[in-house]
């Protein structure tokens, strides 16, 4: 069968079972987007390419499948390009496919040519430059299969003109043949029992879950473990949602922000088993004072993370699914939960501590029915968000004060609730991120919590979510400020506040929504804050946008401040006492 | 070439295709990896080229720049090689001065180190000389006494000892298996 490059291209995609691509066309990518029109696949026409990337982030993380996103050369890669880097921080299958100029005119500076395959190789688990069109449905066949195995993450494969033009017999292949790709699943029998024996053996264990939990599928083997051993689990940012925070073993986020049990159980614990996740700087604090008495347990399909930060005691390489029932199989072979060590004064003093200090601020409200100066304080919004939405809602976040807060008072019950950047921690990543996991999963409904600061980045994209009748719900917490940046000016930089402000008004956010074919709300006060989330919970037909005017003085706590061991993690406010350092 | 010690020679196995060297060189860059030297051709399988480069582990641990590596889908193998197991070359063209009746004293000296002479001016000879990278220091060190115009050296390029490979040859971890 004789076909163009671009019939072969989206037919490739086609057999690679894609149901949805984010995207906007332009020149060089032009001849792929007429095959379009008689595709089985949805296109979504986003507003700036941008937006394509972080719709199809948004798209896997809330499916597990590979986001798509097609767009032109030149300025929409170079657009696309943040996308790619959010993606491959955290992990995310993305498969980008970019137009270029003609092979011919490669090199010369021709019109919307750039380098894309370099100026993308050091975000992308791998890329390609397609110069045969009788490659395509091979190379298309290696992206998916790159992105999708081993650790998940992006790959971009660039298409120029005339490959889309040419014709090829189409032939799709069996199977992939890369000789350097062979990921490693299956753990190593004997490290394996050494993680059963000293789990087993630990009087002070915690389980350290990182997003490796979700990318694998292993939140109902993690959960048997934690069971099977009684050990407390933290998952981190990444990993929200992979150990139900209503269960009594969960201890919730740890790391900079993340609340004082969580971090001191690791900086005391005897065994860390870090399932998934990578010692971030993030989580760690300073490396040198992390967990100073812990041994490690690394279990990691990446084999370059383990020892990366911290070295372990037991290296795991493999599939945190399989490694983890395998694990499990290991301890009930030692004889389960009978033979686990006495953990019974570590238990009572992680309740000790999630009693003494347990998330805390204070929403007050005004008497005698006057509003006036009364602040919202944000986490009083989530709060009530959180309580106001089915417990399978998805919740995706930007990156600032808005998404700690998001990820302290939310209580995640389910894996693949909680979308948002954290590798990255880009700003603008929530509203077109909501936007692909609401199509991912329109079965859900999804709540976008956004800052004003991000809100203002990616913002066009509710004009997509309005045409294509994507109905998600976005939450600004608007305060007016950049706000991290902002409670960083006031901690450490003396209160000289340095181009962090940007107006509560300014732009006029309902305006703004209502423009993009939102339905817009405005929140000032405490009291407005329920009703208005009825009335968005209640819309289904189009995006709806709530704007919440909060305390612009809020600042995010616990916090470990940058640098600093883990011990000097600062609670929150005493009153009467200066929080400067 | 001082301070070997804190040098390490891998011998990276690629896929011979376009983009793969930008591919290492751009790995090192991002990840604050020194390279030493670098040297890339064609293996006698037509699908395979190998990388051999001497990276300075005092930037980053061995095993991490191996690990990071390996995350190439291009890098197929990579075997460190360790001076003692190896059989190292390198190859370095020097072009010296010959004025004042120096040309008969370099020449002895070239001969002494099985050198060649590749070209001959009126004032200038041109040798090249492969051997052992700390052999070719020594020469480099001895032409310094006469007026050394030019000189390139290509970096090495080394294989396993032949005897004793299968024992010797420490592959730092395998893609496959």
């Amino acid at each position: 069968m004789k076909l163009t490059g671009a019939q072969a291209l989206i037919k490739s995609l086609e057999m690679e079972g894609v149901e949805v691509m984010f995207g906007l066309p332009g020149g060089a990518i032009l001849p792929a987007y007429d095959p379009i029109i008689d595709s089985s696949i949805r296109h979504i026409l986003v507003r700036h390419e941008q937006g394509a990337g972080h719709m199809a982030e948004g798209y896997a993380h809330a499916t597990g499948r590979p986001g798509v996103a097609l767009v032109t050369s030149g300025p929409a890669a170079t657009n696309i390009v943040t996308p790619l880097c959010d993606a491959y921080m955290d992990s995310v299958p993305l498969v980008a496919i970019t137009g270029q100029v003609p092979s011919t005119a490669i090199g010369t500076d021709a019109f919307q040519e750039c380098d894309t395959v370099g100026i993308t190789r050091s975000v992308t688990k791998h890329n390609e430059l397609v110069m045969n069109p009788q490659d395509i449905p091979r190379i298309i066949k290696e992206a998916f299969h790159i992105a999708t195995t081993g650790r998940p993450g992006p790959v971009l494969v660039d298409v120029p003109k005339d490959v889309l033009q040419q014709t090829m017999d189409w032939e799709w292949p069996d199977s992939v043949d890369l000789p350097g790709y062979k990921p490693n699943t299956k753990g190593h029998p004997k490290m394996i029992k050494e993680a059963a024996r000293l789990i087993t053996g630990a009087r002070r264990p915690v389980i350290y879950a990182g997003g490796g939990i979700l990318k694998a599928r292993a939140a109902e083997a993690l959960r048997e473990l934690a069971e099977i051993t009684g050990i407390p689990v933290v998952t981190t940012l990444m990993a929200r949602g992979a150990f139900p925070d209503s269960h009594p073993l969960c201890l919730g986020m740890p790391g900079m922000h993340g609340n004082y049990t969580a971090v001191t159980s690791m900086q005391k614990a005897d065994l860390l088993i870090a399932l998934g996740s990578r010692f971030d700087d993030r989580v760690t604090g300073k490396v040198s004072a992390f967990a100073p008495d812990a041994k490690i347990v690394h279990v990691d399909i990446d084999p370059a993370e383990l020892g990366k930060v911290r070295r372990p005691d037991v290296p795991i390489v493999g599939d945190c699914r399989q490694v983890i029932e395998e694990i499990v199989k290991a301890v009930k072979a030692l004889g389960g939960a009978e033979v686990q060590a006495d953990r019974s004064a570590w238990i009572a003093e992680i309740r000790q501590w999630q009693e003494q200090f347990p998330l805390h601020y204070e929403q007050s409200w005004g008497g005698d029915g006057s509003d006036d100066g009364v602040a919202l304080k944000p986490q009083y919004v989530l709060e009530c968000l959180r309580d106001s939405t089915p417990d399978d809602c998805i919740l995706a976040s930007g990156v600032g004060q808005h998404q700690m807060w998001a990820s302290q008072y939310w209580r995640f019950e389910h894996p693949y609730t909680w979308v948002n950047s954290g590798g990255l921690g880009t700003m603008g990543f929530s509203v077109p991120a909501a936007i692909g996991a609401k199509v991912g999963r329109p079965d859900r409904m999804v709540w976008s919590v956004d800052g004003d600061g991000c809100f203002q980045m990616t913002a066009q994209e509710l004009v997509t979510a309005s045409a294509e009748r994507i109905p998600i719900k976005v939450a600004i917490l608007n305060n007016a400020y950049l706000g991290m940046v902002r409670q960083w000016q006031e901690m450490f930089y003396d209160e000289r506040y340095s181009e962090v402000y940007l107006s509560p008004d300014l732009p006029d956010y309902v305006k703004w929504a209502e423009a993009m074919g939102c339905v817009a709300l405005r929140v000032e006060s405490p009291e407005e804050v329920q009703p208005a989330i009825d009335k968005a919970n209640e819309i289904d037909d189009r995006p709806v946008v709530v704007e919440f005017r909060t305390d612009s003085s809020e600042k995010v706590f616990p916090m470990v401040p940058a640098g600093s061991s883990n011990d000097d993690i600062v609670v929150g406010p005493v009153p009467g006492q200066d929080v400067r350092q | 070439m001082t301070g070997l010690l804190r040098h390490h020679t891998l011998s990276v196995v690629v896929e011979n295709k376009a983009g793969v060297l930008a591919r290492v060189a751009g790995l090192f860059a991002r990840r604050a990896y020194n390279i030493y030297s670098l040297a890339v051709a064609p293996t006698d399988d037509e699908r395979f080229s190998r990388i051999t480069v001497v990276v300075d582990a005092e930037s980053a641990p061995l095993e991490q720049i191996v690990k990071q590596l390996f995350k190439l889908i291009n890098v197929v193998k990579i075997t460190e090689l360790a001076p003692e197991d190896s059989v190292e070359r390198e190859l370095m063209l020097l072009t010296v001065r010959t004025s004042g009746g120096q040309r008969s004293e370099v020449i002895e000296l070239v001969d002494v180190y099985d050198g060649k002479i590749v070209d001959v001016g009126h004032d200038a000879i041109t040798v090249a000389v492969t051997g052992e990278p700390s052999k070719l220091d020594a020469f480099e060190e001895l032409m310094r006494a006469f007026s050394i115009v030019e000189l390139q050296r290509t970096g090495r390029v080394a294989l396993p000892q032949l005897e004793r490979q299968a024992p010797r040859l420490r592959a730092v971890s395998g893609k496959v298996g």
